[in-house]
């Protein structure tokens, strides 16, 4: 199946009205030798029916498991049903970037809209209109301290994400900066004796993650003066966006930038993508961070419209002295986003608050098995690590059941053997936590 | 239109959290209260006028299937449904990515094969998928770049990029430490060969090319090109966002291309979502593959497994394994063509390009006289001449004809450029409508040019004050 509309006729047609006999004449650019003869060794071509029975087998070859006991980056949450259906109108989906603002009102004020919400939750007055995923707005705003402070130095602590500091070495290291990265302390958070001695005058930034990678909350208000002393700025990111509905803003605890993964609005795990890069800033920023930003203004007649605006940041623009190179984003995913977070509205605190208790609860009954104890003293939200006697036997029993266990810690941290990360969101019952304590009671 | 925060009515409500059915601690008692929010400041509606909202929102939107859009290097052919209903299996949409791999042999294999098509299609050695966008793609394209020349212990701190490239390409050369050089274009709008050869030196890491370039032209002297870069030592790179013009016909590997980055979103028609998600996969030639990024699936076996350990590898250029709901799209989009559908696609999007070139000449000014590939470049010059009337008034007077717009001044090197990009799924009638209307505008431009320059009119806003945007920056709703 092809979805070529050409008859033989329209193609003679059309071949006569360019003056050719064969369309192969088109490609007489091409170097005769470099001129392909054969046809690609690929699968043959199937029909819409083929097609789709072949696609549903291979998904079938997919195990998904109602009980998801790992976040670690991506959360199991529920989706309203609006958020399908909406992002499901083609006029939205089959739309290219909205460069022809009069025809694309009904994206550009979507994401204006969304670009409020985040502004809002996030304690900052700027959110862009979207990056790739949360690790690659982690390292654009890393590279972007650095650029505008004009230093080369990036300090990030150990309890981010492995992933998201895999993407901000990368980063630094093709931009030429040096990246340091320091412990977190027995509670789990940032251990200030170390973020004190790590700073100097050269470090532009430096990163941390609240909840970090442990689910432990950061109290940024206890560091922001440690790090702003230095003249370096601070970046605040998140994994799990859910958690912006119950705890204080990074932006109202002095951050610079605040950063994370969107995917827990709205969007599917999709066994890791597309996600939704957040990217907010103080003010002082606008007119340097990356990505596109949807603005108001009026039109000839006076009437409030949207366009993409300040674009003289952007690489379309300023080529090689733009702070970045992104030019797609995320769009659909951050579409995903609004309507979610328009259609929960203010039970997006008691969405996070539930989260809450289901974890606490989880971890109060693992605790009570022999020999489980907690890794970290501090407060958390839904994510939490335990020492565990037999933890990759603990897994393996609840993957014969169909259940995804923690995540092992140790292939992340090797100092942290017999670690595991779990999670636990609205999406587990009590009934599930208490089948999966029995599960794993006797091991 | 109001927006969502104007509708909101405190106490309505579009959702229902569950009950808590596990006993509860008292918060306060657990997180200490300075770390805890007061309040959420979101849209409080109900459904059916959050349902109303966006509905009105996505009608005052255009896309591919409202109708005709050649946006020039945008690729905006049509997207099969069916596609979009294979993607949204939840075997494919529920899986957690840290899933053991016991649970996700379906996803593990549509990735390796799908990597193995793009090389056979590309004639690469192989692929990597975690790029989430075409630029993405790009910037992981020259980290590799760096990394051979690292590996090797050589310095070069240069990369050479012709004027008429994207921005996106010396955008990414800068992220990686690289001083950009421009290569002039020649008059038959190619790599003016004896510049690129004045600047092809043994400090230079390579040539990021475009092919067919953005005036939709094959790069004739390829064979040279590739000789003159590679003779000292550097790597020629392919933005293969044009992709779209020679599947089945040519292969960037065979033809000397190191590095290629792809936009699934375009040639592979996953659609593109008002301006993502996309999916940029890199393809290299086989001295370049360990330094792709990690994790890779490979096979053992009948089983797929990831391979995390790559000691080469540049590393990660975002988490987990890219956008693999795009890559789900793209697998079903090549089983569904085949080998002779992807060919078909390929000459049906040349043909229709060398159509509308044909039909356009007479009225518009056509700067390189040549067959094109799948797009075509005109200029408004004939226009500005003649009464004044530019580019963007041309382009916004086709909103009131129902069309959206071809791209417009770019490549930079075509000035008051108009890039028409057809594709292959539109037919012989609508190609005929389209060019009847560019027609009819540049008759309304001659006798009428006021008109022209006050378009759109039919448009639910007229144009927009793009300055005080700019001067006067509201990019988060505030209320009065």
């Amino acid at each position: 199946m092809d979805y070529v509309p050409h008859t033989e006729d329209d193609v003679k047609k059309m071949m006569e009205a360019i003056g050719i006999r064969s369309v192969d004449e088109l490609f007489t650019d091409v170097p005769e030798k470099y001129r392909l003869r054969d046809l690609l060794k690929l699968p043959p071509s199937l029909s819409e029916q083929d097609l789709s029975l072949m696609m549903r087998d291979l998904a079938s070859r997919n195990s998904a498991p109602r009980i998801i006991l790992t976040g670690a980056g991506a959360y199991y949450h529920y989706i309203p049903a609006v958020v399908g259906h909406i992002i499901s109108r083609s006029e939205f989906y089959t739309a290219y970037t909205p460069y022809q603002a009069e025809i694309s009102q009904g994206i550009l004020q979507a994401i204006y809209e969304y670009q409020t919400m985040i502004a809002r939750l996030t304690g900052m007055q700027v959110a862009n209109a979207s990056m790739y995923d949360g690790a690659s707005a982690m390292a654009e705003a890393a590279v972007l301290s650095a650029k505008t402070l004009n230093r080369n130095r990036i300090v990030m602590v150990k309890s981010i994400h492995p992933e998201y500091r895999q993407v901000v070495r990368t980063y630094c290291w093709s931009n030429g900066y040096e990246c340091i990265e320091i412990d977190f302390g027995t509670s789990g958070q940032v251990d200030m004796e170390s973020l004190q001695s790590a700073l100097d005058d050269n470090t532009a930034a430096v990163l941390v993650q609240s909840p970090n990678f442990f689910g432990i909350i950061e109290n940024i208000a206890a560091f922001e003066s440690i790090v702003h002393e230095k003249g370096t700025l601070l970046v605040s990111g998140f994994t799990e966006a859910t958690s912006l509905g119950i705890l204080r803003s990074a932006g109202e605890m002095g951050a610079d930038f605040v950063v994370g993964e969107g995917q827990s609005f709205g969007n599917p795990l999709n066994f890791g993508g597309p996600y939704l890069g957040i990217f907010a800033s103080t003010n002082k920023f606008l007119r340097k961070i990356p990505g596109r930003l949807a603005g108001a203004t009026v039109d000839r007649e006076g009437k409030r419209g949207f366009v993409l605006t300040l674009q003289t940041r952007e690489q379309h623009i300023r080529r090689e002295k733009a702070t970045s190179n992104i030019c797609s984003n995320e769009a659909l995913c951050a579409l995903a986003a609004a309507v979610y977070l328009a259609s929960l509205g203010k039970n997006l605190k008691k969405l996070a608050e539930l989260n809450l208790q289901k974890a606490h609860y989880l971890r109060n009954r693992l605790l009570e098995l022999k020999g489980w104890e907690a890794l970290f003293s501090g407060p958390f939200y839904n994510e939490f690590a335990l020492r565990v006697p037999g933890a990759k036997e603990v897994n393996r029993r609840l993957e014969s059941k169909g259940i995804i266990g923690g995540r092992e810690l140790e292939k992340d941290y090797p100092e942290l053997k017999n670690g595991l990360l779990f999670c636990a969101t609205e999406m587990l019952t009590k009934e599930d936590m208490d089948r999966v304590i029995s599960l794993v009671r006797d091991i | 239109m109001e927006l969502i925060f104007e509708k909101s009515i405190p106490g309505r409500r579009a959702s229902s959290i569950p009950s808590c059915d596990v006993p509860e601690v008292p918060i306060d008692s657990i997180i200490d209260k300075s770390l805890l929010r007061d309040d959420v400041d979101l849209p409080e509606v109900a459904e059916v006028d959050l349902v109303r909202h966006y509905t009105q929102l996505s009608r005052r939107n255009f896309g591919v299937d409202v109708g005709f859009y050649p946006l020039g290097s945008c690729t905006m052919k049509y997207n099969p449904k069916i596609n979009e209903d294979i993607s949204r299996l939840s075997g494919f949409t529920s899986l957690h990515p840290y899933a053991p791999a016991g649970f996700s042999q379906g996803s593990l294999q549509l990735m390796y094969e799908l990597r193995k098509y793009l090389s056979e299609i590309f004639g690469m050695a192989d692929f990597a998928l975690q790029p989430a966008a075409g630029a993405h793609g790009e910037l992981t394209g020259v980290m590799v770049i760096k990394k051979y020349f690292e590996k090797r212990g050589e310095q070069r701190s240069k990369i050479l990029i012709p004027d008429a490239a994207h921005g996106t390409n010396p955008a990414s050369g800068a992220l990686c430490g690289y001083q950009v050089i421009t290569v002039r274009s020649n008059s038959e709008g190619g790599v003016d060969i004896k510049h690129l050869k004045e600047l092809m030196t043994d400090d230079v890491a390579g040539l990021m090319l475009t092919n067919p370039n953005t005036l939709g032209l094959f790069e004739k002297n390829i064979e040279k090109v590739a000789r003159i870069i590679h003779r000292r030592g550097g790597l020629l790179y392919c933005d293969g966002a044009n992709a779209n013009a020679f599947m089945g016909k040519t292969r960037p590997g065979e033809l000397g291309f190191d590095v290629i980055q792809l936009n699934l979103h375009k040639t592979f028609s996953t659609p593109h979502g008002c301006g993502g998600p996309g999916s940029g996969p890199l393809g290299v030639a086989k001295k370049l593959v360990k330094f792709l990024p990690v994790p890779v699936v490979v096979k053992k076996g009948k089983r797929f497994e990831w391979l995390y350990d790559c000691p080469d590898t540049i590393g990660r250029v975002r988490s987990f394994y890219g956008n693999f709901n795009v890559m789900v799209k793209a697998y079903a989009y090549i089983r569904s063509l085949g080998p002779e559908g992807l060919l078909r696609a390929s000459e049906m999007a040349v043909l229709n390009a060398n159509y509308i070139k044909e039909r356009l000449k007479p009225f518009y000014d056509l700067p390189y006289e040549r067959p094109c590939m799948h797009e075509c470049v005109f200029t408004g010059r004939k226009q500005v001449r003649e009464s004044g009337v530019h580019t963007s008034d041309i382009a916004k007077r086709l909103l009131d004809y129902g069309y959206h717009p071809p791209t417009i001044y770019f490549p930079l090197i075509a000035p008051e450029a108009i890039m028409i990009e057809p594709n292959e799924t539109e037919s012989l009638e609508t190609l005929d409508a389209f060019c009847e209307a560019m027609i009819a505008i540049a008759g309304e431009a001659r006798d009428n040019p006021e008109l022209v320059k006050s378009a759109p009119l039919t448009t639910v806003v007229k144009r927009l004050d793009e300055v005080k945007a700019a001067r006067e920056p509201d990019v988060c709703w505030k209320p009065r």
